[in-house]
Protein backbone atom coordinates (compact mmCIF):
# COMPACT_ATOMS: atom_id res chain seq x y z
CA UNK A 1 0.00 0.00 0.00
CA UNK A 2 1.46 3.29 -0.78
CA UNK A 3 2.26 5.13 2.55
CA UNK A 4 3.38 8.95 3.42
CA UNK A 5 6.47 9.31 3.12
CA UNK A 6 6.66 11.90 5.89
CA UNK A 7 9.77 13.86 7.11
CA UNK A 8 10.70 13.17 10.68
CA UNK A 9 9.23 16.65 11.78
CA UNK A 10 9.52 18.81 14.51
CA UNK A 11 12.29 17.87 17.07
CA UNK A 12 15.28 20.08 15.09
CA UNK A 13 15.29 22.84 17.55
CA UNK A 14 16.67 25.13 14.76
CA UNK A 15 15.51 28.51 14.91
CA UNK A 16 14.71 28.87 11.41
CA UNK A 17 11.30 27.87 9.95
CA UNK A 18 12.36 26.17 6.84
CA UNK A 19 9.06 25.25 4.39
CA UNK A 20 8.97 21.87 4.61
CA UNK A 21 9.82 19.89 1.38
CA UNK A 22 6.66 18.99 -0.02
CA UNK A 23 7.05 14.71 -0.52
CA UNK A 24 6.77 13.43 -3.67
CA UNK A 25 4.37 10.50 -2.66
CA UNK A 26 0.89 11.22 -1.23
CA UNK A 27 -1.29 8.66 0.71
CA UNK A 28 -4.43 7.54 -1.75
CA UNK A 29 -5.59 5.27 0.70
CA UNK A 30 -8.59 7.10 1.38
CA UNK A 31 -8.86 8.71 -2.01
CA UNK A 32 -9.56 4.84 -2.84
CA UNK A 33 -11.56 4.06 -0.20
CA UNK A 34 -13.69 6.94 -1.30
CA UNK A 35 -13.77 5.79 -5.20
CA UNK A 36 -14.76 2.41 -4.23
CA UNK A 37 -17.31 3.38 -1.77
CA UNK A 38 -18.92 5.71 -4.37
CA UNK A 39 -18.23 2.67 -7.34
CA UNK A 40 -20.02 0.15 -5.33
CA UNK A 41 -22.64 2.51 -4.51
CA UNK A 42 -23.90 3.66 -7.82
CA UNK A 43 -23.13 -0.28 -8.94
CA UNK A 44 -26.02 -1.24 -6.84
CA UNK A 45 -28.42 1.50 -7.35
CA UNK A 46 -28.17 1.83 -11.25
CA UNK A 47 -28.88 -1.95 -11.82
CA UNK A 48 -31.70 -2.46 -9.04
CA UNK A 49 -34.30 0.68 -9.52
CA UNK A 50 -35.08 0.41 -13.09
CA UNK A 51 -38.43 -0.89 -13.21
CA UNK A 52 -39.77 -3.51 -15.06
CA UNK A 53 -43.50 -4.00 -16.17
CA UNK A 54 -45.75 -6.10 -17.47
CA UNK A 55 -47.88 -5.27 -20.64
CA UNK A 56 -51.90 -6.27 -20.56
CA UNK A 57 -54.64 -5.84 -21.93
CA UNK A 58 -58.63 -5.21 -20.82
CA UNK A 59 -61.18 -5.83 -22.71
CA UNK A 60 -63.24 -2.69 -23.78
CA UNK A 61 -66.67 -2.33 -22.07
CA UNK A 62 -69.42 -3.77 -25.02
CA UNK A 63 -71.31 -0.84 -26.07
CA UNK A 64 -75.34 -1.20 -25.70
CA UNK A 65 -75.26 -1.38 -29.78
CA UNK A 66 -73.01 -3.87 -30.07
CA UNK A 67 -74.25 -7.40 -30.35
CA UNK A 68 -70.93 -9.65 -29.89
CA UNK A 69 -71.49 -13.41 -29.08
CA UNK A 70 -69.49 -14.71 -26.84
CA UNK A 71 -66.60 -17.02 -28.15
CA UNK A 72 -67.06 -20.49 -28.12
CA UNK A 73 -64.33 -21.48 -25.29
CA UNK A 74 -63.24 -24.98 -25.78
CA UNK A 75 -60.48 -25.36 -22.76
CA UNK A 76 -61.47 -22.84 -19.94
CA UNK A 77 -60.35 -21.85 -16.74
CA UNK A 78 -62.01 -19.91 -14.16
CA UNK A 79 -59.70 -18.57 -11.44
CA UNK A 80 -61.47 -16.72 -8.31
CA UNK A 81 -58.72 -15.08 -6.29
CA UNK A 82 -59.21 -13.63 -2.56
CA UNK A 83 -57.04 -12.62 -0.29
CA UNK A 84 -53.98 -14.93 -0.78
CA UNK A 85 -56.04 -17.98 -1.66
CA UNK A 86 -57.39 -18.73 -5.27
CA UNK A 87 -60.41 -21.13 -6.62
CA UNK A 88 -60.60 -22.72 -9.36
CA UNK A 89 -63.33 -24.63 -11.45
CA UNK A 90 -62.67 -25.63 -15.39
CA UNK A 91 -65.50 -25.23 -18.11
CA UNK A 92 -67.93 -23.11 -17.78
CA UNK A 93 -70.31 -22.58 -14.48
CA UNK A 94 -73.33 -25.03 -13.73
CA UNK A 95 -76.09 -24.42 -11.76
CA UNK A 96 -77.43 -26.89 -9.19
CA UNK A 97 -80.30 -28.76 -10.94
CA UNK A 98 -78.79 -28.54 -13.90
CA UNK A 99 -81.68 -29.40 -17.11
CA UNK A 100 -78.78 -31.67 -18.98
CA UNK A 101 -78.10 -33.46 -15.79
CA UNK A 102 -74.61 -31.99 -15.41
CA UNK A 103 -73.13 -31.73 -11.63
CA UNK A 104 -73.24 -28.14 -10.75
CA UNK A 105 -70.11 -26.18 -10.24
CA UNK A 106 -67.77 -26.77 -7.49
CA UNK A 107 -64.79 -24.66 -6.51
CA UNK A 108 -61.28 -26.09 -5.86
CA UNK A 109 -58.05 -24.74 -4.02
CA UNK A 110 -54.92 -24.44 -5.62
CA UNK A 111 -52.05 -22.07 -4.05
CA UNK A 112 -49.31 -20.08 -5.25
CA UNK A 113 -46.74 -22.27 -5.56
CA UNK A 114 -45.06 -23.96 -8.04
CA UNK A 115 -47.13 -27.21 -7.58
CA UNK A 116 -50.07 -25.41 -7.49
CA UNK A 117 -51.25 -23.24 -9.37
CA UNK A 118 -48.18 -23.58 -11.91
CA UNK A 119 -48.67 -27.09 -12.23
CA UNK A 120 -52.53 -26.57 -13.01
CA UNK A 121 -52.04 -24.01 -16.11
CA UNK A 122 -49.24 -26.07 -17.42
CA UNK A 123 -50.99 -29.14 -17.57
CA UNK A 124 -54.18 -27.61 -19.03
CA UNK A 125 -52.68 -25.22 -21.59
CA UNK A 126 -49.98 -28.40 -22.80
CA UNK A 127 -50.76 -28.61 -26.22
CA UNK A 128 -49.96 -24.89 -26.51
CA UNK A 129 -46.82 -25.03 -24.39
CA UNK A 130 -45.63 -28.00 -27.00
CA UNK A 131 -46.31 -26.07 -29.80
CA UNK A 132 -44.05 -23.08 -28.63
CA UNK A 133 -41.66 -25.45 -27.90
CA UNK A 134 -40.73 -27.37 -31.18
CA UNK A 135 -41.68 -23.26 -32.50
CA UNK A 136 -38.45 -22.49 -30.26
CA UNK A 137 -36.08 -24.98 -31.27
CA UNK A 138 -37.05 -24.02 -35.32
CA UNK A 139 -36.06 -20.31 -34.27
CA UNK A 140 -32.85 -21.62 -32.45
CA UNK A 141 -31.87 -23.31 -35.54
CA UNK A 142 -32.84 -20.36 -37.71
CA UNK A 143 -35.25 -22.47 -40.00
CA UNK A 144 -38.10 -19.72 -39.24
CA UNK A 145 -37.31 -15.75 -38.99
CA UNK A 146 -37.97 -14.01 -35.96
CA UNK A 147 -41.29 -12.17 -37.25
CA UNK A 148 -42.45 -15.47 -38.19
CA UNK A 149 -41.81 -17.23 -34.77
CA UNK A 150 -43.76 -14.37 -32.80
CA UNK A 151 -46.59 -14.71 -35.41
CA UNK A 152 -46.71 -18.48 -34.56
CA UNK A 153 -46.45 -18.31 -31.25
CA UNK A 154 -49.00 -15.53 -31.08
CA UNK A 155 -51.21 -18.34 -33.37
CA UNK A 156 -50.51 -21.49 -31.01
CA UNK A 157 -51.53 -18.98 -28.27
CA UNK A 158 -54.84 -18.36 -29.81
CA UNK A 159 -55.82 -21.93 -30.63
CA UNK A 160 -58.75 -23.33 -29.43
CA UNK A 161 -57.25 -25.82 -27.78
CA UNK A 162 -54.79 -23.69 -26.03
CA UNK A 163 -56.29 -22.15 -22.34
CA UNK A 164 -58.30 -19.54 -21.61
CA UNK A 165 -58.92 -17.99 -18.62
CA UNK A 166 -60.84 -15.81 -16.60
CA UNK A 167 -59.53 -14.56 -13.84
CA UNK A 168 -62.53 -12.84 -11.22
CA UNK A 169 -61.62 -11.01 -8.02
CA UNK A 170 -62.86 -10.33 -4.81
CA UNK A 171 -62.90 -7.43 -2.69
CA UNK A 172 -60.45 -8.93 -0.08
CA UNK A 173 -57.94 -9.73 -3.31
CA UNK A 174 -54.43 -7.66 -3.37
CA UNK A 175 -52.45 -6.47 -6.24
CA UNK A 176 -49.65 -8.65 -5.00
CA UNK A 177 -52.42 -11.76 -5.74
CA UNK A 178 -53.55 -10.54 -9.50
CA UNK A 179 -49.91 -9.91 -10.45
CA UNK A 180 -48.73 -13.07 -9.41
CA UNK A 181 -51.60 -14.50 -11.38
CA UNK A 182 -51.05 -13.19 -14.54
CA UNK A 183 -47.34 -13.86 -14.24
CA UNK A 184 -47.86 -17.28 -13.78
CA UNK A 185 -50.12 -17.28 -16.88
CA UNK A 186 -47.19 -15.21 -19.14
CA UNK A 187 -44.94 -18.71 -17.79
CA UNK A 188 -47.44 -20.90 -19.00
CA UNK A 189 -48.02 -19.48 -22.33
CA UNK A 190 -51.60 -18.78 -21.76
CA UNK A 191 -52.48 -15.77 -24.39
CA UNK A 192 -55.99 -15.46 -23.68
CA UNK A 193 -56.94 -14.07 -20.38
CA UNK A 194 -59.22 -11.55 -19.16
CA UNK A 195 -60.03 -10.25 -16.19
CA UNK A 196 -63.99 -9.93 -15.63
CA UNK A 197 -66.14 -9.42 -12.53
CA UNK A 198 -67.73 -12.21 -10.60
CA UNK A 199 -71.09 -13.51 -10.91
CA UNK A 200 -73.25 -13.48 -7.84
CA UNK A 201 -73.60 -17.59 -8.27
CA UNK A 202 -69.70 -17.49 -7.90
CA UNK A 203 -69.43 -15.15 -5.25
CA UNK A 204 -71.76 -17.46 -3.21
CA UNK A 205 -70.16 -20.50 -3.81
CA UNK A 206 -66.64 -18.68 -2.70
CA UNK A 207 -68.25 -17.21 0.66
CA UNK A 208 -69.22 -21.23 1.09
CA UNK A 209 -65.72 -21.98 0.72
CA UNK A 210 -64.56 -19.43 3.02
CA UNK A 211 -66.82 -19.69 5.96
CA UNK A 212 -66.43 -23.29 6.14
CA UNK A 213 -62.39 -22.82 7.21
CA UNK B 1 20.64 -21.72 -0.86
CA UNK B 2 20.33 -20.20 -3.73
CA UNK B 3 23.10 -18.27 -5.12
CA UNK B 4 20.37 -15.45 -6.89
CA UNK B 5 18.42 -14.14 -3.96
CA UNK B 6 15.00 -13.05 -5.57
CA UNK B 7 14.23 -9.50 -5.08
CA UNK B 8 12.37 -8.52 -1.73
CA UNK B 9 8.81 -7.48 -3.08
CA UNK B 10 8.48 -3.81 -2.83
CA UNK B 11 5.73 -3.12 0.36
CA UNK B 12 4.18 -0.27 -1.57
CA UNK B 13 2.32 -1.29 -4.54
CA UNK B 14 1.55 1.17 -7.48
CA UNK B 15 -2.17 2.15 -6.94
CA UNK B 16 -2.26 4.06 -9.78
CA UNK B 17 -3.97 2.35 -12.79
CA UNK B 18 -6.42 0.61 -9.90
CA UNK B 19 -7.31 3.93 -8.96
CA UNK B 20 -7.55 5.38 -12.64
CA UNK B 21 -9.76 2.28 -13.49
CA UNK B 22 -12.06 3.32 -9.99
CA UNK B 23 -12.83 6.80 -10.97
CA UNK B 24 -13.16 5.64 -14.34
CA UNK B 25 -16.32 3.42 -13.20
CA UNK B 26 -17.77 5.88 -11.16
CA UNK B 27 -17.50 8.74 -13.22
CA UNK B 28 -19.35 6.21 -15.92
CA UNK B 29 -21.87 5.07 -13.12
CA UNK B 30 -22.82 8.62 -11.80
CA UNK B 31 -23.24 9.94 -15.27
CA UNK B 32 -25.75 6.90 -16.38
CA UNK B 33 -27.11 6.79 -13.32
CA UNK B 34 -30.66 8.09 -13.09
CA UNK B 35 -32.01 8.74 -9.61
CA UNK B 36 -35.28 7.72 -8.45
CA UNK B 37 -37.15 10.60 -8.16
CA UNK B 38 -38.95 11.38 -5.10
CA UNK B 39 -42.26 10.21 -4.64
CA UNK B 40 -44.80 11.38 -1.71
CA UNK B 41 -45.50 7.80 -0.77
CA UNK B 42 -43.70 4.72 -0.90
CA UNK B 43 -44.77 2.31 -3.02
CA UNK B 44 -43.66 -1.22 -3.12
CA UNK B 45 -44.65 -2.81 -6.21
CA UNK B 46 -44.75 -6.98 -6.44
CA UNK B 47 -42.45 -8.61 -8.02
CA UNK B 48 -42.64 -10.56 -11.71
CA UNK B 49 -40.70 -12.23 -14.19
CA UNK B 50 -41.12 -10.44 -16.91
CA UNK B 51 -38.11 -8.45 -18.05
CA UNK B 52 -39.64 -6.02 -20.26
CA UNK B 53 -38.67 -1.92 -19.26
CA UNK B 54 -40.61 0.76 -18.52
CA UNK B 55 -40.87 2.36 -21.54
CA UNK B 56 -39.68 6.10 -21.93
CA UNK B 57 -42.66 8.06 -22.26
CA UNK B 58 -45.28 7.72 -20.10
CA UNK B 59 -48.89 8.79 -18.12
CA UNK B 60 -48.28 6.64 -14.96
CA UNK B 61 -50.89 6.64 -12.02
CA UNK B 62 -49.75 4.68 -8.79
CA UNK B 63 -52.27 3.70 -6.53
CA UNK B 64 -50.66 3.41 -2.48
CA UNK B 65 -51.27 0.51 -0.16
CA UNK B 66 -54.59 2.45 1.25
CA UNK B 67 -55.87 2.98 -2.43
CA UNK B 68 -54.73 6.33 -3.39
CA UNK B 69 -54.42 7.61 -6.63
CA UNK B 70 -51.34 9.69 -7.26
CA UNK B 71 -50.52 10.54 -11.04
CA UNK B 72 -47.48 11.46 -12.87
CA UNK B 73 -46.64 12.25 -17.14
CA UNK B 74 -43.05 12.07 -18.11
CA UNK B 75 -43.18 14.07 -20.83
CA UNK B 76 -42.62 17.42 -19.98
CA UNK B 77 -43.96 19.25 -22.93
CA UNK B 78 -47.32 17.25 -22.43
CA UNK B 79 -47.17 17.94 -18.12
CA UNK B 80 -47.33 21.57 -18.73
CA UNK B 81 -49.88 21.57 -21.37
CA UNK B 82 -52.25 19.24 -19.43
CA UNK B 83 -51.60 21.60 -16.25
CA UNK B 84 -53.04 24.61 -18.27
CA UNK B 85 -56.43 22.94 -19.69
CA UNK B 86 -56.93 21.85 -16.10
CA UNK B 87 -56.26 24.71 -14.35
CA UNK B 88 -58.60 26.09 -16.92
CA UNK B 89 -61.25 23.90 -16.15
CA UNK B 90 -61.55 24.25 -12.60
CA UNK B 91 -60.28 27.97 -12.46
CA UNK B 92 -57.34 27.41 -10.54
CA UNK B 93 -54.35 30.16 -10.93
CA UNK B 94 -50.98 29.10 -10.00
CA UNK B 95 -48.13 31.84 -9.99
CA UNK B 96 -44.67 31.09 -12.51
CA UNK B 97 -43.08 29.76 -9.69
CA UNK B 98 -45.86 27.45 -8.78
CA UNK B 99 -45.72 26.42 -12.11
CA UNK B 100 -41.49 25.56 -12.07
CA UNK B 101 -42.87 23.58 -8.71
CA UNK B 102 -44.75 21.63 -10.43
CA UNK B 103 -43.12 20.83 -13.11
CA UNK B 104 -40.70 18.83 -10.63
CA UNK B 105 -42.77 17.06 -8.77
CA UNK B 106 -42.85 13.33 -10.67
CA UNK B 107 -46.00 12.01 -9.12
CA UNK B 108 -48.45 13.82 -7.48
CA UNK B 109 -51.68 12.93 -5.42
CA UNK B 110 -54.06 16.22 -4.01
CA UNK B 111 -56.88 17.81 -5.60
CA UNK B 112 -56.77 20.41 -7.78
CA UNK B 113 -58.29 23.12 -5.63
CA UNK B 114 -55.31 22.20 -2.83
CA UNK B 115 -52.42 22.05 -5.56
CA UNK B 116 -51.26 26.27 -4.99
CA UNK B 117 -50.91 25.56 -1.28
CA UNK B 118 -49.18 22.10 -2.14
CA UNK B 119 -46.92 23.74 -4.46
CA UNK B 120 -46.23 26.15 -2.13
CA UNK B 121 -44.41 23.76 1.05
CA UNK B 122 -41.24 22.61 1.03
CA UNK B 123 -40.15 18.82 0.66
CA UNK B 124 -40.25 18.20 4.11
CA UNK B 125 -43.90 19.22 4.48
CA UNK B 126 -45.16 17.81 1.36
CA UNK B 127 -43.97 14.48 2.70
CA UNK B 128 -45.93 15.05 6.16
CA UNK B 129 -48.47 16.58 4.09
CA UNK B 130 -51.64 14.15 4.18
CA UNK B 131 -53.33 13.60 1.18
CA UNK B 132 -56.30 11.47 -0.19
CA UNK B 133 -54.95 10.81 -3.72
CA UNK B 134 -56.74 12.59 -6.53
CA UNK B 135 -60.39 12.51 -6.61
CA UNK B 136 -62.21 9.62 -8.63
CA UNK B 137 -65.75 9.75 -8.69
CA UNK B 138 -68.32 10.19 -11.17
CA UNK B 139 -68.98 13.68 -8.93
CA UNK B 140 -65.63 14.56 -8.96
CA UNK B 141 -63.86 13.19 -11.75
CA UNK B 142 -60.37 14.44 -11.90
CA UNK B 143 -58.39 11.57 -12.51
CA UNK B 144 -59.97 10.66 -15.61
CA UNK B 145 -60.16 14.32 -16.55
CA UNK B 146 -56.04 14.36 -16.06
CA UNK B 147 -55.79 11.11 -17.93
CA UNK B 148 -57.74 12.19 -20.46
CA UNK B 149 -55.76 15.53 -21.16
CA UNK B 150 -52.71 14.00 -20.50
CA UNK B 151 -53.15 11.02 -23.29
CA UNK B 152 -54.32 14.31 -25.75
CA UNK B 153 -51.88 16.09 -24.96
CA UNK B 154 -48.90 13.50 -25.17
CA UNK B 155 -49.87 11.95 -27.84
CA UNK B 156 -49.87 15.18 -30.05
CA UNK B 157 -46.48 16.04 -28.56
CA UNK B 158 -45.38 12.55 -30.13
CA UNK B 159 -47.37 13.48 -33.39
CA UNK B 160 -45.79 16.95 -33.50
CA UNK B 161 -42.17 15.42 -32.99
CA UNK B 162 -42.95 13.00 -35.57
CA UNK B 163 -43.80 15.37 -38.13
CA UNK B 164 -41.13 17.96 -36.82
CA UNK B 165 -38.46 15.08 -37.26
CA UNK B 166 -40.06 13.58 -40.79
CA UNK B 167 -39.45 17.15 -42.04
CA UNK B 168 -36.21 17.88 -41.18
CA UNK B 169 -35.27 14.01 -42.42
CA UNK B 170 -33.78 12.76 -38.99
CA UNK B 171 -34.01 10.14 -36.92
CA UNK B 172 -37.48 9.78 -35.32
CA UNK B 173 -36.55 8.02 -31.76
CA UNK B 174 -39.39 8.71 -29.26
CA UNK B 175 -41.75 6.44 -28.06
CA UNK B 176 -45.60 6.21 -28.30
CA UNK B 177 -47.16 7.19 -24.71
CA UNK B 178 -48.18 4.45 -22.91
CA UNK B 179 -49.92 4.14 -19.91
CA UNK B 180 -47.99 2.82 -16.57
CA UNK B 181 -49.92 1.54 -13.13
CA UNK B 182 -48.29 1.03 -10.34
CA UNK B 183 -49.63 -0.08 -7.10
CA UNK B 184 -48.35 -1.94 -3.91
CA UNK B 185 -47.95 -5.05 -3.48
CA UNK B 186 -50.41 -5.15 0.01
CA UNK B 187 -53.04 -2.43 -2.65
CA UNK B 188 -56.66 -4.08 -2.45
CA UNK B 189 -57.10 -5.27 -6.25
CA UNK B 190 -60.90 -3.33 -6.18
CA UNK B 191 -58.41 0.44 -6.04
CA UNK B 192 -56.40 -0.99 -9.08
CA UNK B 193 -59.60 -1.77 -10.44
CA UNK B 194 -61.06 1.69 -10.27
CA UNK B 195 -58.76 2.94 -12.16
CA UNK B 196 -58.67 0.67 -14.24
CA UNK B 197 -61.89 1.27 -15.04
CA UNK B 198 -61.04 4.99 -15.43
CA UNK B 199 -58.48 4.35 -18.40
CA UNK B 200 -61.20 2.02 -19.95
CA UNK B 201 -63.87 4.61 -19.79
CA UNK B 202 -61.85 6.52 -22.25
CA UNK B 203 -60.88 4.01 -24.38
CA UNK B 204 -57.57 2.91 -22.83
CA UNK B 205 -57.14 -0.50 -22.83
CA UNK B 206 -53.19 -1.44 -22.51
CA UNK B 207 -51.54 -0.82 -19.86
CA UNK B 208 -47.84 -1.36 -18.21
CA UNK B 209 -48.55 -3.15 -14.59
CA UNK B 210 -44.95 -1.94 -13.10
CA UNK B 211 -43.29 -4.96 -11.33
CA UNK B 212 -40.24 -4.81 -9.80
CA UNK B 213 -37.93 -8.30 -11.07
CA UNK B 214 -38.07 -11.14 -9.58
CA UNK B 215 -34.84 -12.78 -11.01
CA UNK B 216 -34.14 -16.32 -12.45
CA UNK B 217 -35.06 -17.59 -15.49
CA UNK B 218 -38.49 -19.33 -16.58
CA UNK B 219 -39.68 -21.71 -14.20
CA UNK B 220 -39.45 -25.45 -15.86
Amino acid sequence: MAEIAEEGGGGHGKGKKRGKKPSARIDMTPMVDLAFLLLTFFVLTSTFSKPKTMEINYPAKPEPTDNIKPPEVKNGLTLILTKDRIFYYKGEFILPNDPKGRPATQLEETDFSINGLHKLLVDLNKSAIEEIKVLEEKAKRKEIPDTTFKRLVMEAKGKKEALTVLIKTDDQATYKNFIDVVDELNLAMVGKYVTVDMMPQEYELLKQKLGNQ
Amino acid sequence: MPKVSLKKPSPSLDMTPMVDLAFLLVTFFMLTASFREAEPVVIDPPGSHSDKLLPENYILVSIDASGRPFFGISNAQAKAKTLERMLQKYNVQLTEKQKKEFMKLSVFGVDIKELPRYLDMTDAERQKYKTAGIPNDSLNPQLKEWILYAAQEANAVYLEAKEAAKSKGQDFKMEKPRYAIKADQKTKYISVKKVIDTFTDIKIYRFNLITSYEGGSKKE
